[in-house]
């Protein structure tokens, strides 16, 4: 046992001397989720529009009221003239303009109708229909707050529901795909190199003709990895709820019980990776392109995995992120609990377990 | 004199190549023992035997009194092992580098402060314990690596080209350390390919083609090739090889 300790110790003392690792370690989860949050996200926030209102009534401007206040319209100016919006338009930085006819307080109440005309810059035609949804869902939104129930839409509007993510936030989508990258590419990697060095320093071989047992040797090369993982998947949770105001709205604990399930299938799989590589920039490739694109294509975070080819979904099966994605989104985002995460949980039991015999079994005491 | 090392027809196959063909000696007690052949001879895996990095495929030896198919963890708390390559961590300091391979010999703690105080002493390395291998020259590496493998005060060191790469005035400060070694009765088995060190040795055995072919104190051996030094002996052995260098 205290052998077993100062070999962990040894391995802490070479990860935290090498910054470059570290900087990637914990850079990693930062960088990723600054990109898939913040930047690829396909929300449209703040977008420059302009009002014109011919009526200027109560209801026309506690509408504008409300489109300004949210934080996806600038009212960037009101328009008294249809030459003025034509001008709006082709300088480009407006992306839609809202119209209210004349009269259209008194239309609404007298005859139960009334409509907005509303205009948007379509030559992005995904950021169009974005923003378009958004007024929509607030008009929709007055609407009821009215009390016209009785009354017609304002607008044919299609009664669209957006289901656990109603504003269309990005981040929902990214953070449990984020989270599944991070870990697996940080585990797989780190474990796969920490491994292989051993291997090509020599120091293995020593390792191996000393009593030292080589279940310790793994034991020892993994605990670090493990350990910097989990405090990976705090700062990723950390991140998403300060920055992305994404909390986790089902049971944490059994989140953490999950990710480090897939940790340490993860953490297995870089074991299996050092067995084969002979070479650090081997097992570097191998945890990369063996690790990165399936994790990216297949898991379902980027394309949605039911709508790939029957061949595609058997092999995204395999793979351990897939299964784990799904527990993210259904007990991080839905809050959802056991009774409907424990088929994926047990497949990635499975998957770990397995794993991780294997890699046990390969890795020989002996130098054949 | 007691034998340590005792092999009788160990041979290791690899499919059909016979890598170390029915090897039979004995190594005494605080012995330095030769280990020469050219490369590909099958020296490193009659090492690896040996120290129970790899199973023979038949024959029998025994390692300090054990059996090197079934007592190999016996054996491993008995040797110690410095391989070609060089074996210690560069990403740690010199004395993080004792503690560590004292401390998976399963020394107490107060035993591996011992010894790094012990050890630095004797190498002269007391200014530079926290100093970063990596930023010591190859000579010094090298009779670290050494000490550090006999840390553990065990009865026989194996040195696989333990001085390759290194300068004269080093090789012959690392051999000094080697016959002290030896004065205090760890037995040496050393592979080298630098035919002045074998002279240094107490006996040697040339190893051609998975072969022992001879195995004789130096002095012996160059009177019975009628040679001047061991290079010449070596030379009328070895050029005898029909298999390649690796």
């Amino acid at each position: 046992m205290k052998q077993l300790i100062v070999f962990i110790k040894k391995e802490f003392l070479q990860v935290f001397r090498d910054k470059q690792s570290l900087l990637m370690l914990f850079g990693l989860p930062i960088a990723q989720i600054v990109l898939f949050g913040f930047a690829l996200s396909n929300e449209v926030k703040n977008s420059k529009i302009v009002v014109a209102d011919y009526s200027k009534d109560v209801i026309t401007t506690q509408i504008i009221s409300k489109i300004a206040s949210g934080k996806y319209f600038d009212i960037e100016q009101s328009l008294q003239s249809a030459n003025q919006l034509q001008a709006a338009f082709k300088k480009g930085t407006i992306k839609m303009a809202v119209i209210f006819p004349a009269n259209f307080a008194v239309d609404l109440l007298h005859t139960n109708k009334a409509s907005i005309q509303i205009i948007a810059d379509a030559s992005d035609p995904n950021v169009a229909t974005t923003v378009t949804n958004y007024i929509t869902q607030i008009i929709n939104d007055y609407n009821v707050q009215l009390g016209l129930s009785s009354a017609q839409p304002l607008q044919i509007v299609p009664e669209v529901q957006m289901m656990y993510n109603p504003e269309l936030r990005g981040a929902p989508n990214f953070i449990p795909g984020v989270m599944a990258l991070v870990l697996m590419l940080v585990c797989t990697m780190m474990t796969s190199v920490a491994i292989v060095k051993e291997k090509e320093l020599g120091t293995m071989e020593i390792l191996l003709v000393s009593p030292f047992k080589p279940l310790y040797i793994i034991i020892a090369k993994l605990t670090p990895n493990l350990l910097i993982s989990i405090v990976n998947f705090f700062i990723i949770i950390l991140l998403s709820y300060v920055f992305l105001d994404l909390q986790v709205k089902g049971s944490l604990l059994l989140l953490t019980f999950c990710s480090i399930l897939f940790i340490l299938t993860s953490l297995s799989i870089g074991l299996l990776i050092s067995i084969s590589a002979q070479t650090q920039q081997a097992a570097m490739m191998g945890s990369l392109m063996g690790m990165m694109l399936p994790t990216m294509l297949l898991t379902g975070f980027l394309f949605p995995v039911e709508n790939m080819p029957v061949a595609l979904q058997w092999l995204a099966n395999f793979v351990p992120s897939r299964w784990y994605f799904i527990i993210v989104k259904q007990v991080m985002l839905k809050g959802l609990g056991i009774t409907s995460v424990w088929k994926e949980t047990l497949i990635l039991l499975g998957m770990c377990v397995g794993l991780f015999a294997i890699s046990l079994k390969k890795f020989k005491i002996r130098l054949q | 004199m007691q034998p340590v090392i005792i092999t009788e027809k160990l041979t290791k196959r690899f499919g059909n190549f016979i890598a170390a063909n029915e090897l039979t000696f004995e190594v005494y007690k605080g012995e330095i023992f030769g280990f020469l052949g050219a490369n590909g001879a099958g020296k490193t895996t009659a090492m690896r035997m040996l120290c129970g990095l790899l199973t023979p495929s038949s024959g029998k030896a025994t390692i300090a009194g054990f059996d090197v198919y079934k007592q190999t963890e016996k054996i491993k708390q008995k040797i110690g092992y410095m391989s070609q390559k060089f074996s210690l961590y560069d990403d740690l300091t010199v004395s993080e580098n004792i503690r560590f391979y004292a401390g998976i010999y399963g020394m107490s703690y107060q035993q591996i402060r011992d010894k790094t105080k012990e050890l630095l002493e004797e190498l002269q390395l007391q200014s530079e314990a926290k100093t970063l291998v990596r930023e010591l020259p190859l000579g010094w590496k090298q009779k670290l690596a050494f000490s550090v493998s006999i840390a553990h005060d065990p009865d026989i060191v194996f040195l696989d080209e333990p001085t390759g790469g290194v300068d004269p005035v080093a090789r012959r400060q690392f051999w000094d350390l080697i016959y002290h070694a030896a004065d205090r009765g760890v037995t040496i088995f050393v592979t080298t390919h630098y035919m002045d060190e074998a002279e240094y040795c107490n006996r040697v055995s040339i190893m051609v083609d998975g072969v022992i072919v001879a195995l004789d104190s130096p002095s012996n051996l160059k009177k019975k090739y009628a040679a001047a030094n061991m290079e010449d002996v070596f030379y009328e052995l070895a050029r005898k090889a029909t298999r390649k260098g690796d």
